[in-house]
Order: C-alpha cells, then structure tokens, then sequence
C-alpha cells in the first residue's frame, strides 16, 4: 500500500514539476546575485545570502531559507491537500476503498507518501542549492564561517547542513498534517491546500503582532528559522528543540483528528 | 440456496433526508439480481452501504455470509464492483491503474497481476489499448476497464452500478453478453440501474426501490406472467367482438384484448369466422408496467407542498 501510494506521487508528472517550480527561485536569486555581485548586507534579505558570495557552500542553506517563508509551504500544503481530497475528486477514493484499501492503512500511505515528498523536496532545494553554490560562487571546500563568526570545518559545515534539512524537514511535516487533516474533510483539493495556507499565514501575521504574544510560542510558524541556530558556535538548542516538539505535537494531535474524521466518514464522492 | 448479499431493515438517513429506508434484499448464489429505482431513489447510497463506504444509520448487511464492513477486509477481495461510474488516474494508462488498484489491497498477488490484468482487458475488449492515457479513453472505454477493474480478482459476487453507462448499442450487447458468460460459470450479479430494458433482458429476480423503499421483489418470469389474456390485432376490432362475445376485455384502436391464455384458440375462432387477424400474442404485463405501477412519480421531480399530483 505504501509501494502504491508512493509509486502514484513519484510517478505524476506534477510531482516534479511542483519540486522544478519550487527550485526556479533559488535558482533565479543565485543567478542574479553571481552576474550583480550584489548581496545583501549581513542582517538584511534571507539569512545566509549575505555570506554566499564569498562562500558558496553556504548557498544550499540560503536556497532552503528563501523558499522556506512561502514557495515550500505551498508545494507541501498542495500536495498534502490533494492526498485525500485529489482521490475523492477523481472518484477514485471509492474505488480504493472497496478494494478494500482499509482506511486507516490508506491515511497512513498516504502520510508516508507526503513525508517522502516533504524530504524529496527539501533535499532537492538544497542539492540544486549545492550545485548552484559551488558553480556559480566561490566555494570554500574548507570550512566556512559561523553566523557567530567562528570557524567551522567542512565536516562540521556538512553535518550541521544534514542537521538543517533534517529540521526543515520536520517543520514542513507540520503543513503536511494541516493538509492532509484538511484534506479528510473536504473533496476539494483545493479547499484543503488553501487551508493549511491560511493556517501558515494566519500564524505569521499573529506572530508580527504583539498582541498576539501569548500564544506566540504556540504559533506552528514560530520556530521555522531557528535552523539558522544550528550554524551558531555553540549551537543554541532551545529554539531548535521547542520547534521539534511543537511540530511534534501539531503532527501529533492534527494525524489523529484526521484518523477520526477519515475513519468514520462516509464516503459520497 | 445461499444467502450471497442479504440486508435487514438497512436505513440511511442524511439529516432531515430519509435517503434508505429500511430494505431487506436477499441475493442468492448464482442470481441475476436487478436493483430498480428511479435517479433519487437511493440505489447508490444502497450500494456504497454494501461496500462500506458509507456507514448505515440502521440495519445490517451482510456480504458472503460475513457481516459488513467489519469483515471488509476478507469479503470485498471477492466482491468486483464498479459504483457509480468507473474513476481512474487519467495520466496512466489502463493496465497502469488496474496494476495500482490491484496493489492496493489484499487478495490479489503480485505474480499473477500482469496474466490477470491481460485476461480482463481481453475480456472487456480492451486488449490492444496499450500504453494511452486513460486521459485519452472515450467514455465507454472507461466504462469498460470499470469493468475489467471489477473482474481482476474473479469475484463470486459483482455489484454493477449502471454498467452499460455510456456504452453504444453493439457494446451494451457484449457486456449483457459477458455477464451471462460470467452468471453461468458461478458469478452472482448484482445490477443495480434504472434502464429497465436492461434489467428485463438480463435479470432472474429483481427488486424495485422508490424513495427508498423497497416497494416489490420478486422473481422477475412472476412479474410479466402471462395474465390470461390474448392480444389480437385486427382492422376489424367489432367483428372480433362480434365473434367471442363476452369475452373482449378492452378494445384499443386495432388492438383487442380478449380472455383466454391460448392464442392459438382464439385465432381458429377468428379465422373460422372470418376475421382478419395481422397477429396475435399471449398479453404479459412488461416489466415497465410492473415498475410504474408500484412506483410513484420521479423521485428527482420536485412538486411545490401541496400540488403534489
């Protein structure tokens, strides 16, 4: 069932023209920023651009924090969004299952199917990051600078880049399960994408406004860039370990409400 | 015989809407079954309360002698289905979506698939589609591979919903043709439609729904048993009377009904007193008669309260 759900995701052609799509801005930014040789001042734009002119190998993380605010949020949230929607929309959910597929079975294909997707995608943002930073900049095999100012080894670099992805990563898994919850209580693809939008930008506005600082701790989008925490010297643990368990427990309580709603539901599409 | 497919008192409600409204079917091994009703009447919800997508307010049913849906898992891998209109993923082919489908639950192995698959597209005339989009298909194509889709497994019971949807005549006899084959080498057919032609032409018993309530079921040879009656078709209606006073039921243009079950009979009357006679049948009421006649009006016509014919 896994096997099916993951064949059907990596065998559409919109897969990967959502991850092709999802790559055109890094892309475009490290074109620019290799034919100006203008890049942000430090603090300013997306972290890390500023210090990709004189070290490429630091572009994959400039490539995951630019798409990071909007571009890979939305391709997750529309590819959770359709997991259960897109089926019922084509009528094929029905078919499925009184295969019978099993319900629960199904979400949790489907579940794997859209992690795969999440880490596909963000792997891709940062290998196409990789190669754009060592093509079209000046690479430092060697090490590189810590945002702190200290020196990091190419190992340490490296690891601390797996860290990174890994932690994107778990924050798109967040959006997954908005998506794929949405995605049980509608027949529109589209209405669940749309969704798990709104969620995300509701939560960032929130988190502008200082009103809102109760419950900003509590905000899914709060902790997304603390993977730039993991390039400190030391690294600073407490936003990163807050963002792991707050996703957690959104990935949590938002798969079993959708677990309960799927499970149950009568299926009329 | 039995029992393949059996529901007691099966209800479903959607809020205020009484879509089903306690049937009882009994399908036995080796039926033709034809579920009638009119677009509204509650047959697709019936359906997908057999299948277990959609969960009954009342009522039971049960599928192979197991009780649904708790026993999903071991009874609908021996149940082909095709509900409301065949689904595919368009961007793949045919045998691409059969081979997913397949996948995607128990009781159909890997090993035998790719034969499996080959059997059933030869079998609903798909054969030579090859590698084409389902996106490319036309409507009865899909239909076909529907169809196909619900054969993979060689079930002992398929539920058809409108099975010849979108079909041209020629196609309409070839699957009526497949089903047969099908009924006779063990395959129980459940057939729910509201083309009562169809039905008439295929079906042993049936079982007529309107609003949700199952108003006749019965034998489907009972149901347009001969009444008694033979249908003369003359130029000359008053002769007829003439000659077999009494026992003229009705006179209708050319057409007279006369009491008595023997055609022939009536016919050495007729001609031995000089009637012409174009021709002569044994009256049997159609099985349209029979469903109009339990049936009341439409169930998609909408009358304002109060006005209601």
């Amino acid at each position: 069932m896994i096997g099916v759900e993951l064949r059907k995701l990596f065998g559409r052609p919109r897969t990967w023209a959502t991850i092709a799509v999802l790559n055109s801005l890094p892309v475009l930014v490290a074109a620019l920023l290799a034919l100006t040789d203008l890049a942000p001042r430090p603090g300013e734009g997306p972290p890390f651009l500023s210090a990709v002119l004189t070290n490429g190998a630091l572009f994959p993380l400039a490539a995951l924090a630019i798409v990071l605010p909007l571009f890979l949020p939305i391709a997750v949230a529309v590819v959770s969004g359709d997991a259960v929607a897109g089926e019922a929309q084509a009528g094929t959910l029905r078919y499925l299952l009184a295969r019978p597929a099993g319900r629960t079975r199904l979400l949790v294909a489907k579940l794997v199917a859209v992690m795969a997707f999440v880490l596909v995608a963000v792997v891709a943002v940062a290998a196409v990051g990789h190669l754009l930073g060592s093509l079209l900049f000046e690479a430092q095999p060697v090490g590189g600078t810590s945002v702190s100012g200290t020196t990091l080894t190419a190992e340490q670099l490296s690891g601390r880049t797996l860290l990174a992805i890994g932690y994107v990563t778990v924050s798109m898994l967040g959006v997954a399960a908005f998506g794929l919850f949405f995605s049980t209580l509608t027949d529109s693809p589209l209405a669940a994408a749309l969704g798990a939008l709104a969620v995300l930008v509701g939560s960032s506005l929130l988190f502008t406004l200082d009103a809102a600082s109760p419950i900003a701790p509590y905000l899914p989008t709060r902790y997304w860039l603390a993977f730039v925490d993991l390039f400190r010297d030391p690294i600073p643990w407490r936003d990163v370990s807050r963002g792991l368990a707050l996703q957690g427990v959104y990935v949590g309580v938002l798969l079993a409400a959708a677990w309960a709603r799927f499970s149950t539901k009568d299926v009329t599409s | 015989m039995s029992a393949v497919l059996h529901t007691s008192g099966l209800a479903k409600r959607y809020g205020r809407v009484v879509a089903v409204d306690g049937i009882d079917l009994d399908v036995r091994a080796g039926d033709v079954y034809g579920f009638l009703g009119a677009n509204g009447s509650g047959k697709t919800t019936t359906v997908r309360m057999l299948l277990g997508l959609v969960t009954p307010t009342r009522g039971e049913v049960e599928l192979l002698g197991e009780r649904m849906p708790r026993a999903a898992r071991r009874v609908l891998p021996r149940v082909g289905a095709l509900i409301e209109g065949p689904a595919f993923h368009g961007h793949l082919s045919g045998p691409a979506n059969l081979s997913l489908l397949d996948a995607a639950g128990p009781g159909g192995t890997r090993r035998t698939r790719r034969r499996r698959i080959a059997d059933v597209l030869d079998q609903v005339g798909l054969g030579g589609v090859a590698r084409r989009p389902v996106r490319a298909y036309s409507l009865g194509m899909r239909q076909r591979l529907g169809l196909g889709a619900a054969l993979l497994r060689r079930p002992e019971l398929l539920v058809l919903d409108e099975p010849t949807n979108g079909l041209d005549p020629q196609g309409i006899t070839e699957i009526r043709g497949l089903l047969l084959d099908l009924n006779r080498t063990g395959t129980t057919v459940f057939l729910s439609s509201h083309l009562l032609a169809e039905v008439e032409q295929l079906c042993t018993r049936v079982g007529v729904l309107d609003r949700g309530r199952l108003v006749l079921r019965d034998e489907l040879a009972g149901l347009t048993a001969p009444t008694g009656a033979t249908v003369v078709d003359t130029p000359a209606p008053e002769r007829v009377r003439a000659v077999l006073d009494g026992r003229v039921l009705s006179v209708d243009g050319g057409r007279v009904l006369v009491r008595g079950e023997d055609p022939a009979e009536v016919n050495a009357r007729l001609v031995a007193a000089g009637v012409p006679v174009f021709g002569l049948a044994v009256d049997r009421p159609s099985l349209e008669q029979v469903v109009l006649a339990a049936a009341r009006t439409s169930a998609d016509r909408v009358d304002a309260p109060g006005r209601r014919r």
